[in-house]
């Protein structure tokens, strides 16, 4: 068996003084794409927080490679190996460019190799053209892929992709959808995507968990999760996928 | 209504005669002003920054105090800065009472909570997940508190101006500390409280036109780049 890349072992985090993560363990390994479902509210932010060391856990451990993160400098090591997308696009005041650039600018990259990663991101997410353009000029599908290119501008061993095409039309949502599907599994990119949508389950994920109430009561491939669905929100997931599939 | 429009070509006057006395003195008040400024800058950037990002006992106490320091009468903080550096007084070795020094610390400790209140209010207006988006890019301590900076500039600059606005205007803080000493001391608020006494009122109208000014030419210069900014 080998070591999973990434590891919770009963995590458990508050927020705001309200237990948002309940004795969460789970195990995700080098190129797993890991879909989190559940309702709102039901812990998949924060765990994915807790996960990338971007908020602290209250109980339980974070492993990357087995070992446990501590400390001021291992924490920025450990986050500087992963990129997250959140829910809104959250663009700097600048550029485009500079904004894909920015990830790399504080790994101090040298000139030249920066360029070309940006303009390789730019290129993989269709927005070369946009690159001199105002970030707070963009439109939302224009933004998020702004933020998407960013993350993968930095070359993340594991990307945390939260709700990624919210509010986004479908046939950009569904472009987009293509776009990261091929991008994760040609570069082999571990993730753990949050999500509502059946189709980015099925399209891009092997395995799956869902989240209730703070407690994460199923994970496994898709199809064993969907065959048993644990809950309401999980089952009418899976009927979501019967028509899908269909 | 005369006295007013005596009092403006008076102004007009001093300005174009250029008049050594009233140069000497608006230029003391920018220096002044203008450090006291930048030190309550570099102080109340830092504090209201750490302020907003910061989790901690007591936090609330502390925002409501540095709220109720915006309010500061400046004469509390020059009765205070007197005390301190009175000739008995624990600072008073460094004999500092009655120079261009002590009244750019009173107006300093006058213009901190003031910018140190408006930098909390820039950063916390910031979107909620933009810190930990900043985290995310990999960013260590320091450029998180530079970035946000950067993302909260604009309003920022509003501090700029509240804080030299707070200043440069203030006239008990500056007579308690400085004297108002011809030629050391006097800038244009204390300048113009003393014409007032002396019965100069053409002078003192003058005076206050020129310090107008100087607040709208300063107020005018950053409204200008924060719009310019913002229109991009």
């Amino acid at each position: 068996m080998t070591t999973p890349l990434l590891e919770a072992r009963g995590l458990s985090m508050q927020r705001g003084g309200v237990d948002v993560v309940k004795n969460v363990s789970l195990t995700v390994h080098e190129n797993d794409v890991l879909a989190l479902i559940g309702s709102n509210g039901s812990g998949k932010t924060s765990l994915m927080l807790a996960l990338a060391h971007l908020m602290p856990a209250n109980n339980g451990d974070v492993l990357i490679n087995g070992e446990t993160v501590h400390g001021k400098h291992a924490t920025l090591a450990y986050r500087r190996r992963l990129a997250m997308v959140f829910q809104e696009p959250l663009l700097l005041d600048g550029s485009v460019a500079s904004n894909v650039a920015t990830g790399l600018n504080l790994r101090s990259m040298p000139r030249q190799e920066l360029q070309e990663r940006v303009d390789e991101a730019l290129e993989l997410f269709g927005i070369t053209a946009l690159s001199r353009r105002s970030a707070h000029s963009l439109s939302s599908g224009e933004a998020r892929r702004v933020s998407l290119a960013r993350a993968f501008a930095m070359r993340p061993e594991m990307i945390f992709l939260d709700e990624p095409f919210t509010a986004l039309d479908l046939p950009l949502r569904e472009a987009l959808l293509l776009q990261l599907t091929k991008l994760l599994h040609s570069k082999g990119i571990t993730a753990v995507i949050a999500t509502h949508d059946c189709q980015e389950v099925l399209q891009l994920c092997n395995r799956m968990a869902v989240m209730n109430k703070g407690h994460l009561i199923r994970s496994g491939t898709p199809d064993d999760v969907l065959a048993d669905p644990p809950d309401d929100f999980s089952a009418a997931f899976a009927r979501h996928a019967k028509l899908f599939n269909a | 209504m005369e006295l007013i429009i005596d009092g403006i070509l008076e102004a007009v006057r001093l300005l174009l005669s250029g008049d050594s006395e009233v140069l000497a003195v608006t230029w003391l008040s920018i220096k002044i002003s203008g450090l006291a400024t930048l030190l309550s800058l570099m102080v109340g950037i830092g504090i209201g920054t750490t302020l907003a990002l910061a989790e901690f006992p007591g936090k609330r106490l502390l925002v409501t105090l540095v709220n109720t320091g915006m309010g500061l009468p400046p004469v509390v903080a020059g009765l205070f800065v007197t005390i301190f550096l009175w000739r008995n007084g624990p600072f008073g070795y460094l004999e500092l009472l009655y120079t261009p020094a002590a009244m750019v610390i009173a107006q300093g400790i006058i213009a901190t909570p003031i910018v140190t209140g408006i930098s909390l209010a820039a950063i916390q207006s910031l979107p909620a997940n933009l810190r930990l988006q900043i985290m995310a890019l990999g960013a260590s301590r320091s450029q998180i508190i530079m970035l946000l900076v950067r993302e909260a500039r604009l309003p920022l600059l509003a501090a700029v101006m509240a804080g030299f606005g707070g200043v440069i205007s203030e006239v008990g803080a500056s007579m308690m500390v400085g004297g108002n000493i011809k030629g050391q001391t006097r800038v244009l608020t204390t300048a113009t409280v003393m014409e007032t006494g002396k019965g100069n009122f053409d002078t003192a109208i003058a005076l206050s036109i020129i310090l107008l000014f100087l607040t709208f030419l300063v107020n005018l210069m950053l409204t200008m780049i924060q719009q310019k900014r913002r229109a991009r």
